[in-house]
């Protein structure tokens, strides 16, 4: 059905898929080199700081288990509101947009209490290697979250003014696209950041 | 032709929810077991559960298994690269040295 209302409304393409599709999957593969480079740094200077604070002493793995389960469990309820979204039902596209949106915005407040836990331990982006290659790649993914919370928000208001029928299912697949690329990327960072020390 | 298939099901979606939340639950107890990392495997343990979840996701919820493999390529071939420029970054500065002069 939702095929059907994304072909209705995009012309045919040579390859009877919906461009914005093709164009925001070639747009993920370019995010994966955009992470990969700042893995690369992380691992390359892993363990390798002249001075405190260190891994070990800093990083707490029942917090950020935690903020894991949340961004995990994000990610099943954006399917449920795309599903919502494609079975035209505005009551459970609310709901469960909005326990997207809620859990992704505790995923952030989990990120920031973590910041400003390491800054009051003396770990900041200029005070080793840590704190430069952990700064920068868990704030850049903190960013992608963010941009994601916002763009949800704004299919969430599509969805309360009864703007989000399944005609728009594609527009949600493709803020879900992002926002479980945003998942999969934590899923790589927890285990080598966090869990392998 | 290259097609957009028909995605899964509601029970597939918390079915993989749940295999998630277990795969995370184990990571995080294998972290705490000592006897693992004595044993050097908590690092390949932990890559392969990790790489357990990033499949399930980008499959079912994603829907890579169900859709044109054009998507895919599109994904997978600059992700590749990626692990390549990863994986030789950390051979250049953690492996290679010690078995310099």
């Amino acid at each position: 059905m939702a095929e059907a209302h994304a072909l209705a409304a995009h012309p045919p393409t040579s390859t009877g898929l919906d461009s914005r599709k093709v164009g925001f999957w070639v747009f993920l593969g370019s995010e994966t080199l955009f992470f990969g480079s700042f893995i690369s740094a992380y691992m390359a200077y892993k363990n390798e700081s002249v001075v405190g604070p260190y891994t070990t002493e800093i990083l707490d793995i029942p917090l950020t288990s935690v903020s894991t389960f949340v961004l995990l469990m994000s990610s099943l309820a954006m399917v449920l509101a795309l599903a919502s979204v494609q079975q035209a039902s505005r009551k459970n596209s609310l709901l469960w947009l909005g326990v997207t949106i809620l859990l992704g915005t505790t995923f952030l407040g989990f990120q920031a209490f973590e910041f400003t836990e390491f800054y009051h331990h003396g770990l900041t982006l200029q005070t080793n290697l840590f704190g430069s290659t952990f700064f920068i790649l868990t704030g850049f993914h903190g960013a992608h979250v963010t941009i994601g919370v916002i763009w949800l928000f704004v299919l969430w208001l599509q969805a309360l003014l009864g703007r989000l029928g399944p005609d728009k299912a594609l527009n949600v697949e493709i803020a879900g696209l992002y926002w479980h690329f945003v998942d999969i990327v934590w899923i790589a960072l927890f285990t080598l950041i966090y869990l392998i020390q | 032709m290259a097609t957009e298939h028909e995605h899964s099901s509601v029970k597939t979606y918390l079915l993989i929810g749940l295999i998630l939340t277990v795969i995370t639950a184990a990571e995080v107890a294998i972290f705490y077991i000592p006897a693992i990392a004595d044993t050097g495997w908590l690092a390949p343990v932990l890559v392969t559960m990790s790489a357990g979840k990033f499949a399930l996701v980008v499959m079912f919820y994603m829907h890579l298994k169900f859709d044109s493999r054009i998507f895919s390529v599109a994904f997978f071939a600059p992700m590749v690269l990626a692990m390549v420029v990863v994986v030789s970054i950390i051979l250049l500065f953690k492996v290679l040295p010690a078995y310099l002069p």
